[in-house]
């Protein structure tokens, strides 16, 4: 029986996946070949999906991107014996693209099947909660703090700390939320990591549970990712059929269960607060702050809200130890980011990698360059709040630190590339016009001041009173930057203002000079 | 506002004992832990630009108005949302605040009407002030971009419009509406920049769920939501604080005025029984006292198939006064009488009394209190020793289980129905005894943990297995018992409860409640922390309403639950002054304070006081008057503010009555449906028009003060000052104020009140004395008034009224929230909007059997007569159990009630009458009746002969 692995994530079905899978069904039935195929993770190379890989004796062997007219000539080619073929890849670990990143967080992905647990478990799964379950939650909370991971939702918060909060505010009942409501435009990590490897973000959030004193988790996921909602529940229910969730964690007396509320469309539901009505079952409306979610969280009571891939690289920080963890990256960034490279690229796709790569080195050397070939203008970095990035920038860095430093941000790690045709005052326009669409609509300088930035931007485009309306979009963005309640109406000005003041030309203006 | 002085303070107060010292622009201000830096700034006079805070509702942080600087802090924090901290240091004003402030305001403008001067708030706007405040010069964005000035106005409500191009989506008025009113009939729909303030699902006001308490037109920064009085007439110019005359919740409001006009009804947010909130009664339906139907020259006859004839106050004074002497000499002195009015003041009441005591001559003096709370006074006197309830409203904020029977709080009650709901959605448990399923047995966030939907008539039945449990599963208190009660009473008590005929088991079958929920009540209500009780004439109209009284002070003191704030025993009083003029010695057995009249000493006072001597039997209740008047021996009746004819049960009883009966005064403000047996017409002074007291449910004495002159020329306390001198008995007060001193010096629960000492404290809860100078917000704090609290058994006897097979079910009755009492106010009023007959709410299987659809006219038939009102298809009553609602005079509710009545105090069994009910085409015999002599009358009044100008 040859094992082929060929993968369930969201971009390689969209890319043509399940026809792959049935073909090959049907045809090694009717050729009477013995034929087991795995529903993997991505390997996060996403120019090869379809990706189909075979297990031989000399180990996996790849071939992508593979689509169902293919398959014919594959299996006639000798696909099960790993034989050559226009599409064989060979060993994928050995592509530079996957060698030369640090997988961590992603490191079962694409190897294993994400709903098995026993696969899970073979592959190092659980031993990070083993560990945990003999430490005191003081000491859990010490390893993550030591380990120096930050939330990787885009804040960098540092989780340990967030997690003490919680661990030493009194209360009955106390929740591990995680933030599954991946809305920024090109990303897509926490997708891969629920798709391709659910049982660690749940063994993640149950160490979080036992770290901080909580018996309930939930994970509020985007209605828009139901293959990673069929993937989570299957894993939640194994781990309860496994004794991993419920009352009574693998023997040690204690309590977490978790399950998953699907959101409702809005983008502004990833926002924490807004995340915590609506789980409530209230309309997504932001919280002010104080009092922290650590403190008068979910339901009133402390809740520890971290993002998917953050409550993902726990089990490794547990498994082996904070120092080895925290060996990798630069400065205070710590660990590894999980890249996501799309928009005009090459190679787009997943890239976990330790913090201090320079964004040229990833954007070319990784990446390839723009797809069509024409040379990258700009980047938008972390997501649609995100400065947009000249092509002199490039060198920065991935490191939080740095991009604060020129006022940018790294965020989610979402990496948005594009060609020199585009239109950066169209993409200006646009930050503001996605504001209009995903505000909640509670703070004055973000529902109102979002909408007069589309207006205002076009007045300029269209060349009245330019420098008056230039003037009025820097004090406009200056408004929503300190007056808006949340990070949605104050980073909103990020990518306006970067574009304005790398690409005045596209905006009209005759020079930076004029801009400022 | 233009006329209000207040502070807001923008966020609510801290209860914290704790005290934190910060620094705002360079002074030192000390709060307590948990203000907001908004409002430690307030409170030393700095005043923080905002728009979406006020001081009544928590805050929300979404206006950005109020940005501040915090050394050390990252940002600009808004300071309503952030809490201060020991040695903090804020800066207020800045250029960086002064930039982003002007930045937010020229955005609100961008999408702001430009109609400043001809706005019905201009003046009265905050939005006007903040923009103003912030130097705002220019909208740079200019005018034509994308906004919402062209939404469209809803003017469904009969008193406030709602104009949406005028919203700043500030959110005030939804959160009035879930925190202060908790209706949650308000939303924001839609987000972003379509966000708009949405009437429950994007109706109109009066299609929603709104109930019209007006808290967010109270809450509303701008014109958006504005009272119709104000766009017709413009802004008040001054305003004079006074109390409400309705419900027994006595709020306190600012009746703003142009000249002798009102032009709204605010409420005041220091009253302290409302804390500024309002229902939509008092806040809207005012505009009776100005009502065309008002009767404002006094009119006489001799016969009441005589056209009325208007005179001058002399001539109807001395016309009065001629016929009650000549009854008295023709028929005895104990031939006439007077009722007294829970809607008048104390003043005016005590006066009615002292009229009839001292100038009649004899105690035939009764009031409406003995239709609806006598039974209170009885039983709290004989178990505490005091006819009132313990507590101040305030106290329920500390209650954790809420047990409230046989009221209808949030149609009832409503300003006080908002509270107890906050507090319930703060985590209070509900216990709810009750036959309906009112609102509050599930409403939004509100849902009662045990709905006991017993029976009608079986209260003492329910009352007594709760004891039952509380006793043999040892729940009592008794340690409070033996250091506070007469504990020979209450081993007596014990053995009568525990008995296995008052188990939960035995008396399901009687109240149709299942044992273990009356268990599980009686366990949450003994040990669930502070227990409070509240009740309602659902527990007084019946033949043992004094026994559930009784009942209901056994159960507090039992448990404890007597002489701190959170618990008690609390009657929702139904009219505006019941407790007042139950104080005010209105019955026929009792002086003002509740003394006796055969005590001796007390009754040497009186007469010392009022110089004449007075009878020591007491005198005639009004169910005695009506049977004296039809025997022939009660010939007259002087009749303050009640309207007997309408609410009084078996009311062909009393329309025969009436008609014996050879003077009949009515004072009132129109022509009542008593005024249509009556010989003599008073015109009355409203509320508006005179100064007094009113006292509310919880002994709250409060100023009513005269904002417009008596549209007859006299207040209602000089027209029976002036028949006392008529009739010969000397009376010569220049002011209320005087009769108060008076009542002080005569009464030792009100020794220490005064008009000076109100003004000052703007509300005395009573007892007030050399004991308790600042008044008693709870009684029995230390000892009962009696001494040691009392219990008294609690037999079980049930009512005549049985369903039967020919009156196979039960009618209660009840009121509803848009309507009072009779109706003479409210159905001149826009009120009626919601309400315009009263319906025979049925069970839909009950329907079902009887062949009734939704809307058609039902006759509803007792033993004592019969009457036609039109079926409403309700689950909210239990089969077998039909309810309707009393306000309007012409559905004979009282024609079906009986002369069944309480055992101590004969307050009338409105709750429970055995009714059969059948599909009918036409009003029965009784409405077409009445209504013919109802014509009659209002012809005679019509053409009435007019007094001449000789004045």
């Amino acid at each position: 029986m040859t094992r082929v692995f060929i993968s369930r994530d969201a971009t390689a079905l969209s890319l043509g996946a399940e026809q792959v899978v049935q073909t090959l069904q049907q045809q090694a039935t009717a050729r009477n070949l013995p034929l087991e195929i795995v529903r993997n993770g991505s390997r996060g190379m996403f120019w090869l999906e379809p990706l189909v890989e075979v297990e031989t004796a000399t180990g996996r062997v790849a071939y992508g991107p593979v689509q169902a007219s293919d398959i014919t000539g594959l299996l006639d080619a000798g696909l099960l014996e790993g034989s050559g073929h226009p599409l064989y890849q060979g060993d994928i670990e050995a592509l530079p693209y996957f060698k030369n990143q640090k997988r961590l967080t992603f490191a079962r992905v694409g190897i294993t099947d994400p709903v098995s647990f026993d696969d899970y478990v073979q592959h190092d799964g659980y031993r990070g909660l083993k560990n945990a379950l003999k430490l005191s939650p003081q000491e859990i909370v010490k390893q993550v703090t030591d380990s120096g991971l930050r939330g990787r939702g885009g804040a960098a918060f540092p989780t340990g700390i967030k997690w003490n909060t919680v661990l030493n505010a009194p209360s009955e009942q106390k929740y591990i939320v995680c933030n599954a409501d991946e809305g920024d435009s090109g990303t897509f990590s926490d997708r891969m990591i629920m798709e391709g490897d659910p049982f660690v973000l749940i063994e993640g959030m149950t160490i979080a549970g036992l770290a901080v004193g909580a018996t309930r988790g939930y994970i509020y996921l985007r209605v828009e990712y139901p293959h990673a909602h069929a993937a989570l529940n299957e894993a939640i229910a194994s781990a309860y059929r496994n004794g991993y969730l419920g009352d009574n964690i693998s023997g040690s007396g204690k309590a977490f269960h978790l399950e998953v509320r699907l959101g409702a469309g809005a983008y502004i539901c990833g926002e924490e607060t807004s995340l915590l009505e609506s789980l409530e079952g209230k309309r997504g409306l932001v919280r002010f702050k104080p009092p922290l979610p650590a403190i008068v969280g979910l339901f009133g009571q402390p809740t520890v809200v971290n993002n998917v891939i953050s409550l993902a690289s726990v089990p490794i920080i547990l498994d082996k130890g904070a120092d080895y963890y925290r060996d990798y990256g630069m400065g205070r960034s710590r660990g590894t980011l999980p890249l996501q490279l799309a928009g005009n690229i090459k190679h787009p796709g997943l890239f976990e990698v330790a913090f201090g790569m320079t964004l040229r080195e990833l954007l070319y050397d990784y990446g390839g360059g723009c797809a069509n070939g024409r040379p990258i203008r700009a980047v938008q970095v972390g997501g649609p709040l995100g400065a947009y990035l000249p092509e002199a920038q490039f060198d920065t860095p991935l490191d939080y630190e740095a991009f604060t430093g020129i006022s940018a941000v790294l965020g989610h790690g979402g990496i948005v590339v594009h060609d020199d045709t585009v239109d950066m005052a169209e993409m200006a326009r646009y930050a503001m016009e996605f504001c209009v669409e995903e505000s909640c609509g509670k703070c004055t300088p973000c529902r109102i001041g979002s909408v007069r930035g589309v207006e205002v931007i076009e007045r300029i485009v269209q060349g009245t009173q330019r420098d008056q309306n230039t003037r009025l979009l820097r004090d406009l963005c200056d408004t929503m930057t300190y007056g808006s309640l949340c990070a949605m109406g104050g980073m909103t000005p990020i990518p306006v203002i970067s574009a304005l003041n790398y690409f005045p030309e596209d905006f009209g203006i005759k020079s930076d000079v004029d801009a400022a | 506002m233009i006329i209000n002085n207040e502070t807001d303070y923008g966020t609510p107060a801290s209860l914290s004992a704790n005290l934190v010292t910060l620094e705002i622009d360079g002074r030192k201000v000390t709060v307590p832990e948990g203000t907001s830096v908004m409002r430690a700034a307030g409170e030393t006079g700095i005043n923080i630009p905002k728009l979406c805070a006020t001081d009544s509702l928590d805050p929300f942080g979404s206006c950005r108005m109020c940005l501040v600087q915090i050394e050390g802090a990252r940002g600009y924090p808004a300071s309503c949302t952030t809490p201060v901290a020991e040695g903090m240091k804020v800066c207020t004003q800045n250029e960086k605040l002064a930039n982003i402030r002007r930045g937010i305001a020229e955005l609100y403008i961008s999408d702001h009407p430009l109609d400043c001067l001809t706005c019905s708030a201009n003046g009265d706007c905050e939005l006007q002030d903040t923009v103003g405040a912030v130097g705002l010069r220019e909208v740079r964005y200019g005018y034509e971009g994308e906004n919402h000035l062209d939404a469209a106005k809803d003017g469904s409500n009969p008193y406030f419009s709602f104009d949406p191009a005028k919203c700043i989506v500030c959110s005030r008025c939804v959160r009035a509406c879930e925190e202060t009113q908790g209706t949650y009939a308000l939303t924001i729909d839609g987000r972003g920049f379509d966000s708009k303030v949405s009437p429950s699902q994007n109706q109109a006001f009066m299609d929603s769920e709104c109930v019209s308490c007006g808290a967010c037109v109270q809450a509303c920064p701008t014109a958006t939501l504005m009272e119709k009085s104000v766009i017709d007439h413009g802004l008040p110019e001054h305003s004079v604080i006074t109390t409400c005359a309705y419900c027994g919740v006595g709020c306190s409001f600012r009746a703003e005025m142009k000249g002798e006009q009102v032009i709204r009804m605010v409420p005041d947010k220091n009253g302290q029984a409302n804390h500024g909130h309002s229902c939509v009664k008092g806040r809207f339906a005012f505009g009776y006292a100005t009502h065309k139907d008002r009767i404002t020259t006094p009119m006489i006859r001799d016969n009441i198939s005589d056209a009325w004839q208007e005179v001058s106050w002399e001539e109807a004074i001395e016309f009065a006064a001629e016929k009650l002497k000549q009854l008295q000499a023709k028929y005895g002195r104990d031939s006439i009488g007077g009722i007294t009015s829970s809607r008048c003041t104390n003043e005016e009441t005590y006066l009615v009394q002292k009229l009839v005591r001292a100038g009649f001559g004899n105690n035939n003096v009764d009031t409406c209190a003995r239709v609806c709370h006598s039974p209170t006074g009885y039983g709290l006197k004989s178990t505490f020793g005091e006819s009132s309830g313990t507590q101040n409203f305030d106290s329920v904020k500390k209650s954790d289980v809420i047990l409230v029977i046989g009221a209808n709080p949030t149609d009832g009650h409503p300003v006080f129905g908002s509270m107890m709901k906050r507090r319930l959605r703060e985590g209070a448990k509900l216990i709810v005894a009750d036959p309906r399923t009112i609102d509050l047995v599930k409403s939004p966030h509100v849902q009662a943990d045990y709905h006991l939907k017993l029976r009608p008539g079986t209260n003492v039945a329910l009352v007594t297995a709760l004891a039952h449990v509380i006793v043999t599963e040892d729940l009592a208190d008794e340690k409070f018992v033996s250091e506070r009660c007469d504990t020979e009473s209450f081993a007596k008590w014990k053995t009568f409860v525990a008995k296995p005929e008052n188990s939960p088991e035995a008396m399901a079958e009687v109240t149709g409640v299942p044992a273990d929920a009356i268990r599980g009540a009686a366990r949450l209500y003994a040990t669930g922390g502070n227990g409070a009780i509240y009740y309602g004439l659902g527990v007084t109209e019946h033949s043992q309403g004094s026994t559930t009284v009784i009942g209901i002070a056994n159960l507090a003191m039992a448990t404890g639950n007597i002489g701190r704030d959170g618990v008690g025993v609390n009657p929702l009083r139904g009219q505006n002054n019941v407790q007042g003029s139950c104080d005010m010695g209105s019955f026929p057995h009792e002086f003002v304070g509740y003394r006796h009249v055969s005590d001796t000493k007390t009754r040497a006072l009186f007469e010392s006081a009022w110089k004449v001597e007075l009878q020591s039997e007491p005198g005639l209740r009004i169910p005695n008057m009506f049977s004296a008047a039809i025997d022939g021996s009660f010939k007259g009746l002087y009749i303050q503010g009640e309207d007997i004819a309408q609410s009084d049960p078996d009311i062909q009883h009393v329309h025969h009555a009436l008609r014996q009966m050879e003077c009949i005064i009515v004072q009132d403000l129109f022509l009542n449906e008593t005024a249509k047996f009556a010989h003599v017409f008073l015109p009355g002074s409203s509320f508006l028009e005179k100064n007094g007291t009113f006292t509310n449910a919880e002994r709250r004495i409060s100023p009513v003060r005269k904002v417009m002159t008596p549209l007859g020329g006299k207040e209602d306390w000089e027209v029976t000052q002036d028949l006392a001198n008529a009739v010969g008995y000397p009376m010569n007060y220049k002011h209320p104020s005087e009769i108060m001193d008076e009542i002080a010096r005569l009464t030792p629960q009100f020794a220490g009140v005064s008009y000076a000492k109100i003004e000052a404290m703007g509300s005395i809860q009573w007892p007030c004395n050399d004991e308790f100078p600042e008044g008693t917000p709870t009684m029995h704090a230390d000892h009962f008034v009696r001494g040691q609290g009392r219990f008294m058994l609690t037999e079980y006897v049930p009512t005549d009224e049985k369903a039967s097979r020919k009156y196979p079910l039960l009618l209660t009755t009840g009121r509803i929230l848009s309507q009072y009492n009779v109706g003479a106010q409210t159905r001149r009023t826009d009120n009626v909007a919601w309400h315009e007959e009263d319906r025979l709410e049925i069970h839909p299987h009950d329907a079902e059997e009887l062949g009734i659809n939704d809307a058609d006219w039902v006759g509803i038939k007792s033993r004592a007569g019969e009457t036609v009102l039109r079926a409403l298809i309700s689950e909210r009553v239990q089969p077998g159990v039909v309810y309707t609602t009393f306000h309007f005079p012409h559905s004979g509710a009282n024609v079906i009630t009986t002369d069944n009545s309480d055992w101590a105090t004969n307050c009338p069994e409105y709750k429970v009458t055995a009714v059969h009910v059948a599909k009918v085409s036409e009003p029965s015999r009784w409405q077409k009746q009445y209504q013919d002599f109802s014509d009659k009358q209002e012809t005679l009044l019509k053409d009435r002969i007019v007094a001449h100008e000789h004045e």
